[in-house]
C-alpha cells in the first residue's frame, strides 16, 4: 500500500501544468464566448503545444512509439486541464479514445494522428446509464447521426452505433463528416452533431468486443470527467478564496465572516475526499483491478457532488460580481455543471453502485 | 501508487482475523460501557486483548504493543470492525493520550502509564472543557498553584467521556494567573482516587452515564505528573487534538463496516415496507451516499496513512477529517433508521433477558455526538477556512 503519486508523476503533472497555465487563461476563454464564429475556440497552436509533449500517446506502448504510460500518471494531468477549464480534448482523446483504439488493437496506422499527426478525439454516441452504456446514434438515411458530441471540432470522434448484428465503435474523421454546431451554456466545449457514414474502414471494433470496449469507454470517460471536475473546483474554491480575503464589507474583509468561511470550509472538504475516490479509481483502471466500475462510480459521484457544491459556494461568495459575464468564475463554473451531469451525474452514479453492490452480494452468498 | 496490501500485510490481517473471530464476545454480550457492571465487561476484554497483543499493535513492545507500522494497525482496526469487536473502553488513552505521551512524556512517565494504559488496568479520560470554556477552549479557568513538590489544581472540568468510572484523568490547566488564552497552560495527569476529586457523573442522551462532570479541589499532582513542560499545554494539548480529529481515534473501518451493513439493509428492506431498494429511489440515493462517504474516508485515510509513513505530518487536514467522519457517521445511522420506519425507535431483546437500543439506535445517538466533541464542526470549519484556504480570521 503506497498510495501518492511518484516524484516523476508528479514532475510530469507540473510540467504539463505549467504549459496549460501559458496557453489557457481566463482572457483565451472569455474570447471564445465573445467569439460568433461557431468553431471558435480550438487552437492549434495551444493544442500544438499539448500534442508535442506526447499527451496524446501517453497510453500507447512504446513499442507503438507512445510513452507507455498508464492513467496513473494521465489522471493528475487531467486534473490540471480542469484546474484552467482547458477547451481541448485533452483528458478524452489521451484517456479515453486512444486506451480504447490499444485495446481494440487498432493499427499503427489508426493510432498515427495520435502519435504523430496532431489528432484530437472524442467519444460519442452513447450516454451512461446505470445498467450499463446506451447507444444514443440514430439512423439517418443510409448515414448515422450522431448529437451531442463534445469537442466536436476534434480532428476524430470514437463514435459508437447499433446494427442488426450488435453494437460497433467506429474511428470517424471529422472532415469526412458533416459537422453541425450546437450552442450550449458552456461555449468553449463546443456540442456538435456529426451526420457520418460507416465503413469497413472506420470500424475499430464490432459484437461483444465493441460491447465491451464501449462499457471501457464510458467508465474511462467518466473517470476523466471526475478528474476534469476536481481541477475545477480547486480552481473555484482558490478563486473565491481570494476574493473573500480581499473584499472588504462592515470595514473587514467578507471572508473574515463565518457564514463565508463555512461556505468554502464545506466545498474544500468535499474536494478533499472526493480527490482520493478519483485517484484510486485511476489506480484500479490502469491495474485492471476487478472494482474498476465500482471505484469509477464512486469517483464521479464524489466529484460531481464536490463540483455542484463548489460552484454553488463559489458563486455566492462573490455575490454580484460572480453573476456576470465579465467575471471569470463563470468560465469555471459552467464547465463543472457540463462535466457533473456528464458521462452519468452523481445520483446516476450511486444508482449504479446499487446494482453493483447487489450483484457482488447475490453472488457471494449464491 | 499501490493500493494493494504486502503478503506479509495480508499475514498480519489473516493472524487478527483468527484471533478476533475466536475471542470477540457475540452482540450483546458485553454489558453497556457507560454503566459499572458493563465498564468492568469492557476492560475484561481489553485484559484479553492485551494479553494476546493485539490491544495498541502500533505501540512498542516494551509497553504491550507489536511495533507494526500505520498500515498495519489500520488492517487491525478493519478486522476489528469486521468481527464486530466492541467499543474500546480505553480510546480515550491509547487513541488520544497515547500519541502525545510518546510525543512529551518522559521514560519514567511512559513506564508508569503506558502497559497499565494498555491493559486497560488503568482507563483514562480527558479533562479539557469547562462549563466556560468549550469551543472556545483558550478559555480555561481552572487552575494549578505551584507547591511543594508539584501543583494544586483547582475548578472544574466538564463532558468528560469515561469521567464516570476512570481511573486517570489527563487535563490542562492554567498555571501562570497572569497569562491569557493560549499561555501559560500545563498538562496534568491526574489520579482520579486522589483527594479533592469529585466526579458527578451526567446521563447521555441514552440515558447512561457516558460523561461526568469533574470538580477538584487542591488536588495535589506531583511534579513528574506534568506532560511536557510547564506553561507549553496548549502546544501539548493540540498534539492530542490533532489525535482525537485525524486517524487514530476513528479508523475508517468503523465508517465502512457500519456502511456495509446499511446496504445489507437496503437490499434486504421488502419492497412493501415501502422504502424500497429500486436504485432509483430516494432512500436508495440516501444511502449510496452515506456508502460513498465511508469508502472516500477509507480511501482518504490510506493517502494520508502514506504520507505519515513517509514522514509528513498532519496539520489542519485533521480538521477537514474530522468534519468528514462524524458527518459519515450520522449520513449512515441516519438512513439506517429511515429505512426501519416507525420500527426505528423500539427497543430489542438485549440476549440477556431485557431489551436495549437497537445496534442502529445506539449507533445513531453515539454518531450525533460526533459533530460536536473533539471541537464543534463549526470551529473545525473555522479551522479549514483559515488554515487550508488562508481567509482571514475575525
Amino acid at each position: 500500500m503506497r498510495f501518492s503519486f511518484t516524484e516523476e508523476q508528479l514532475a510530469l503533472r507540473d510540467a504539463v501544468a505549467s504549459v496549460l497555465a501559458d496557453w489557457c487563461t481566463p482572457a483565451d476563454l472569455h474570447a471564445i464566448y465573445a467569439s460568433d464564429a461557431p468553431d471558435a475556440g480550438r487552437s492549434h497552436p495551444r493544442w500544438n503545444a499539448l500534442f508535442n509533449l506526447g499527451i496524446t500517446a501517453l497510453q500507447i506502448p512504446e513499442v507503438d512509439g507512445g510513452l507507455g504510460l498508464d492513467d496513473r500518471e494521465l489522471i493528475a494531468i487531467s486534473e490540471g486541464a480542469g484546474r484552467v477549464a482547458l477547451p481541448e480534448p485533452l483528458s478524452e482523446t489521451a484517456g479515453v479514445v486512444v486506451p480504447i483504439l490499444v485495446a481494440a488493437g487498432a493499427s499503427h496506422q489508426v493510432l498515427q494522428p495520435f502519435l504523430d499527426g496532431g489528432g484530437a478525439a472524442t467519444l460519442g454516441g452513447v450516454t451512461f446509464t446505470p445498467t450499463g452504456p446506451q447507444i444514443t446514434s440514430v439512423p439517418d438515411g443510409d448515414r448515422v447521426r450522431t448529437a451531442a458530441i463534445a469537442n466536436a471540432t476534434a480532428s476524430h470522434h470514437l463514435l459508437a452505433t447499433s446494427t442488426d448484428m450488435g453494437p460497433e465503435l467506429h474511428l470517424v474523421a471529422t472532415a469526412d463528416s458533416a459537422l453541425t454546431l450546437t450552442k450550449s451554456l458552456d461555449r468553449p466545449r463546443r456540442l456538435g452533431t456529426l451526420s457520418w457514414t460507416p465503413t469497413n474502414g472506420s470500424r475499430v471494433a464490432a459484437g461483444t468486443l465493441a460491447a465491451t470496449l464501449l462499457d471501457q469507454a464510458v467508465n474511462r470517460a467518466a473517470l476523466y470527467g471526475a478528474a476534469e471536475l476536481l481541477g475545477l473546483c480547486d480552481a473555484m474554491i482558490t478563486m473565491t478564496a481570494a476574493y473573500v480575503s480581499d473584499r472588504k464589507q462592515f470595514g473587514v474583509p467578507v471572508g473574515s465572516f463565518q457564514a463565508v468561511k463555512h461556505h468554502l470550509a464545506g466545498a474544500r472538504v468535499k474536494l478533499e475526499f472526493a480527490r482520493p475516490a478519483v485517484y484510486a479509481a485511476a489506480w484500479s483502471l490502469a491495474t485492471g483491478h476487478e472494482s474498476v466500475a465500482h471505484d469509477i462510480s464512486l469517483a464521479k459521484s464524489l466529484a460531481s457532488d464536490a463540483a455542484d457544491e463548489a460552484a454553488r459556494v463559489s458563486l455566492q461568495c462573490h455575490g454580484a460580481i460572480g453573476y456576470t459575464f465579465e467575471h471569470d468564475l463563470h468560465l469555471f463554473m459552467k464547465r463543472a455543471w457540463a462535466l457533473s451531469a456528464a458521462w452519468g451525474d452523481a445520483r446516476s452514479h450511486r444508482s449504479r453502485l446499487v446494482h453493483l453492490l447487489q450483484a457482488e452480494r447475490s453472488s457471494s452468498t449464491s | 501508487m499501490d493500493l494493494t496490501f504486502t503478503p506479509e500485510h495480508e499475514a498480519f490481517r489473516m493472524e487478527a482475523r483468527a484471533w478476533l473471530e475466536a475471542n470477540v464476545p457475540p452482540p450483546g454480550a458485553l454489558r453497556s460501557l457507560d454503566t459499572a457492571e458493563g465498564f468492568e465487561d469492557h476492560r475484561a476484554f481489553e485484559r484479553q486483548l492485551f494479553d494476546a497483543r493485539w490491544s495498541v499493535v502500533s505501540w512498542p513492545k516494551a509497553y504491550g504493543g507489536r511495533e507494526v507500522g500505520i498500515m498495519e494497525w489500520l488492517i487491525f482496526e478493519e478486522e476489528y470492525y469486521r468481527a464486530g469487536g466492541p467499543r474500546r473502553v480505553s480510546q480515550n488513552g491509547i487513541f488520544l493520550l497515547a500519541p502525545t505521551m510518546f510525543e512529551y512524556a518522559t521514560d519514567d512517565q511512559l513506564d508508569r502509564y503506558m502497559a497499565k494504559m494498555a491493559s486497560g488496568e488503568e482507563i483514562w479520560c480527558q479533562g479539557w472543557s469547562e462549563p466556560d470554556a468549550g469551543s472556545d477552549l483558550a478559555g480555561i479557568r481552572s487552575k494549578a498553584t505551584k507547591t511543594d513538590g508539584g501543583w494544586l489544581l483547582t475548578g472544574q472540568k466538564t463532558w468528560c467521556s469515561r469521567g464516570a468510572f476512570a481511573h486517570r484523568c489527563f487535563g490542562i490547566f492554567r498555571t501562570d494567573p497572569s497569562a491569557e488564552r493560549h499561555r501559560g497552560l500545563t498538562y496534568f495527569l491526574i489520579p482520579m482516587d486522589a483527594p479533592g476529586v469529585t466526579v458527578r457523573p451526567i446521563a447521555q442522551l441514552d440515558g447512561e452515564t457516558g460523561f461526568a462532570e469533574v470538580f477538584f479541589d487542591d488536588v495535589f499532582v506531583p511534579d513528574e505528573d506534568v506532560l511536557g513542560t510547564i506553561g507549553d499545554g496548549w502546544k501539548v494539548a493540540m498534539a492530542t487534538a490533532g489525535s482525537e480529529r485525524g486517524i487514530s481515534l476513528r479508523s475508517p473501518a468503523r465508517y465502512t463496516e457500519a456502511a456495509d451493513k446499511l446496504v445489507d439493509l437496503l437490499l434486504a428492506t421488502p419492497v412493501a415496507a415501502g422504502h424500497h431498494h429500486d436504485p432509483r429511489s430516494a432512500i436508495a440515493d440516501e444511502v449510496m451516499k452515506a456508502y460513498a462517504d465511508a469508502q472516500a474516508y477509507k480511501l482518504h485515510t490510506y493517502m494520508t496513512a502514506t504520507k505519515v509513513r513517509e514522514g509528513h505530518t498532519v496539520g489542519a487536514e485533521a480538521s477537514a477529517t474530522k468534519i468528514f467522519w462524524s458527518e459519515t457517521d450520522v449520513a449512515i445511522h441516519r438512513a439506517a433508521l429511515r429505512l426501519l420506519g416507525e420500527a426505528a425507535e423500539l427497543e430489542v431483546d438485549d440476549g440477556r433477558g431485557g431489551t436495549d437500543l437497537s445496534e442502529w439506535l445506539d449507533g445513531y445517538l453515539f454518531a450525533l455526538s460526533g459533530p460536536i466533541y473533539a471541537g464543534t464542526n463549526e470551529i473545525q470549519r473555522n479551522v479549514v477556512a483559515e488554515r487550508m484556504l488562508g481567509l482571514p480570521r475575525a
